[in-house]
């Protein structure tokens, strides 16, 4: 269904993906995990067409996506929704508008400019806002809505797109825990009901092993963990993040000795 | 769609919501349309009202918009072989009126700077003044350079100072505007900060305010500076000096002097072009930060 061959990219002389190649055959809930600076982004970016591969290829149903150009590009892109950290709705529209933005691969540039959504839209559009639990908050700016409602609304401006694959980049990392579950629990239910492939960013290990059927750990670009979440042991999450095993140990003891230096030091007037 | 069967709302209250935002969509759409169909009108109407008052009409004289340029490049382009020269002669004149510009920009600058800190909201020294600063600014961008410059010219003769003060004095009000814009935007802890430790109003906005807002000021005064190199050609049509003044003359003489139009026309594009690309550079540097 979907297969990443070798996909590579270079910004000057550094590798912030390199050659990543993983094949997902039915729609799943993946999960990528590794530490900032590891190339989740890039990787998704790529993925949706945001930023272009240096090298290497993505198979979707046969065809190249890196190759799409154009119109083509755009379409596939609405197939392949996005979701991003910190959101990125267009603060001052309200609601409604913002989840309309999922139809704009199918409407002209003149029809948006003058707000011509067809009447379905409109209702389909709430009525997703609805499935998500927000539809009270339909005519409202985005920006007036809280962390966890607007995420929901980008949720519902992907699911507008009627896309095969969602992507969520880092959804969950700006929310409370509270918003976070609410988040993730849509995106499983989407990924359930609906039959859609989610691919995830995540930087919360348990996270991952919680809601996802695959987990694939990515670091300095490279892929180095591809498994169910049950094989995500603590040794293997110490080889993703690079973290050595007295880590948190010894990240502990320096803040006591700290402590204890500072209240046996003279403090300077 | 199974996107609305799993809601545990009621399917009314869902139908509330549609025909609520429906309704508001009506309306927002009815205010767009008339939005559009008073533009339109105000466009057609002012172009019939301006067409009627055109002396040729716009109908007439449109095809022959071209014939001036077309005569100039043609005239030129015989004589091609004495651009070099002329290029030559006219470039102390180009000196002139980038001097012009440098010189008001940098003093219309300074006034725009106090100006402006003593017309923002929050930083103003005397807060009950900041409405007749601002009227006072108004009143700089209000009248046009050309006419500033016409009246000193009466009294002081024709040359370069004259354009100098009536381009400082616009840029004064037009840039003080513009950095009043930034200076609200700028963060007013550090001020409250020095504002504790006893220093004075002037202490305060050169160490609390400037070093926020330099950039910014920075790049609005380079654009400023491109602008009144433009300006301070154009004051010399009326006997400022520089190269506008050789413009004219190139020009009111007609044809048969068209190849030193063409060269002081060259001079200025280059000019334009390299003041844009420096100044343009400059800005990236300032608000990338390097």
């Amino acid at each position: 269904m979907l297969e990443l061959k070798a996909v590579t990219k270079r910004f000057g002389d550094k590798t912030a993906v390199d050659s990543a190649s993983f094949e997902v055959d039915k729609p799943k809930m993946i999960g990528i995990i590794g530490r900032s600076g590891a190339g989740k982004s890039t990787l998704l970016r790529i993925l949706n067409r945001l930023s272009d591969a240096s090298d290497g290829q993505i198979l979707y149903d046969g065809t190249d996506i890196t190759a799409l150009k154009g119109a083509q590009r755009r379409a596939w892109q609405s197939r392949c929704a996005m979701i991003f950290q910190q959101f990125n709705l267009v603060p001052r529209m309200d609601v409604v508008s913002n989840v309309l933005h999922g139809t704009l691969n199918r409407r002209s540039t003149l029809a948006t400019m003058f707000n011509l959504y067809p009447r379905d839209d409109i209702h389909k559009a709430i009525e997703i806002l609805d499935r998500l639990g927000i539809a009270e908050q339909a005519p409202k700016r985005a920006e007036a809505l809280s962390g966890g409602q607007q995420q929901r609304v980008a949720i519902a401006r992907a699911l507008m797109q009627d896309p095969s694959i969602i992507l969520a980049d880092e959804p969950i990392a700006s929310l409370d825990p509270m918003n976070a579950q609410i988040v993730m629990d849509a995106l499983r239910r989407i990924h359930e009901e609906d039959g859609r492939m989610v691919i995830a960013n995540l930087h919360t290990l348990d996270t991952a092993r919680r809601y996802c059927d695959r987990v694939i750990g990515m670091r300095d670009g490279r892929i180095v963990f591809d498994g169910l979440p049950d094989q995500l042991t603590t040794g293997a999450a110490r080889d993703i993040y690079g973290a050595g095993a007295d880590f948190s140990e010894a990240a502990t003891s320096t803040a006591i000795e700290t402590l204890d230096r500072t209240q046996r030091g003279v403090v300077p007037a | 769609m199974t996107d609305a069967a799993l809601s545990g709302r009621t399917r009314t209250e869902v139908d509330r919501i549609q025909d609520s935002y429906m309704a508001q969509v009506r309306r927002r759409r009815m205010y767009g349309g008339l939005t559009l169909a008073i533009f339109v009108l105000l466009m057609v109407s002012g172009f019939v009202v301006a067409d009627g008052r055109n002396a040729g009409g716009f109908w007439d004289g449109w095809r022959q918009m071209l014939d001036f340029p077309a005569d100039v490049l043609s005239e030129a382009w015989e004589k091609r072989a004495n651009l070099p020269g002329l290029l030559v002669r006219y470039f102390p004149a180009l000196i002139e009126t980038i001097n012009i510009a440098a010189a008001s920009t940098l003093i219309g600058a300074i006034f725009g700077l106090v100006l402006s800190l003593l017309s923002t909201r929050g930083l103003a020294r005397w807060p009950r003044l900041i409405p007749l600063f601002r009227r006072f600014m108004d009143i700089l961008r209000a009248v046009p350079e050309i006419v500033i410059a016409l009246v000193l010219i009466f009294i002081l003769g024709g040359g370069p100072v004259p354009a100098m003060i009536a381009i400082a004095l616009h840029t004064a009000g037009a840039l003080g505007k513009l950095y009043s814009e930034v200076a609200e935007n700028a963060d007013l802890k550090p001020v409250e900060g020095l504002a504790s430790t006893g220093a004075t109003w002037s202490q305060r906005m050169w160490l609390g305010v400037l070093p926020q807002v330099a950039p910014n000021f920075l790049s609005y005064t380079l654009l400023r500076f491109e602008i009144n190199i433009r300006a301070s050609a154009i004051l010399g049509f009326v006997g400022a000096g520089g190269i506008g003044f050789e413009l004219r003359n190139a020009m009111a003489w007609g044809p048969g002097r068209f190849d030193e139009a063409a060269a002081i026309f060259l001079l200025l594009f280059g000019t334009i072009v390299f003041f844009d690309q420096i100044s343009s550079r400059y800005r990236n540097k300032l608000t990338e930060g390097t």
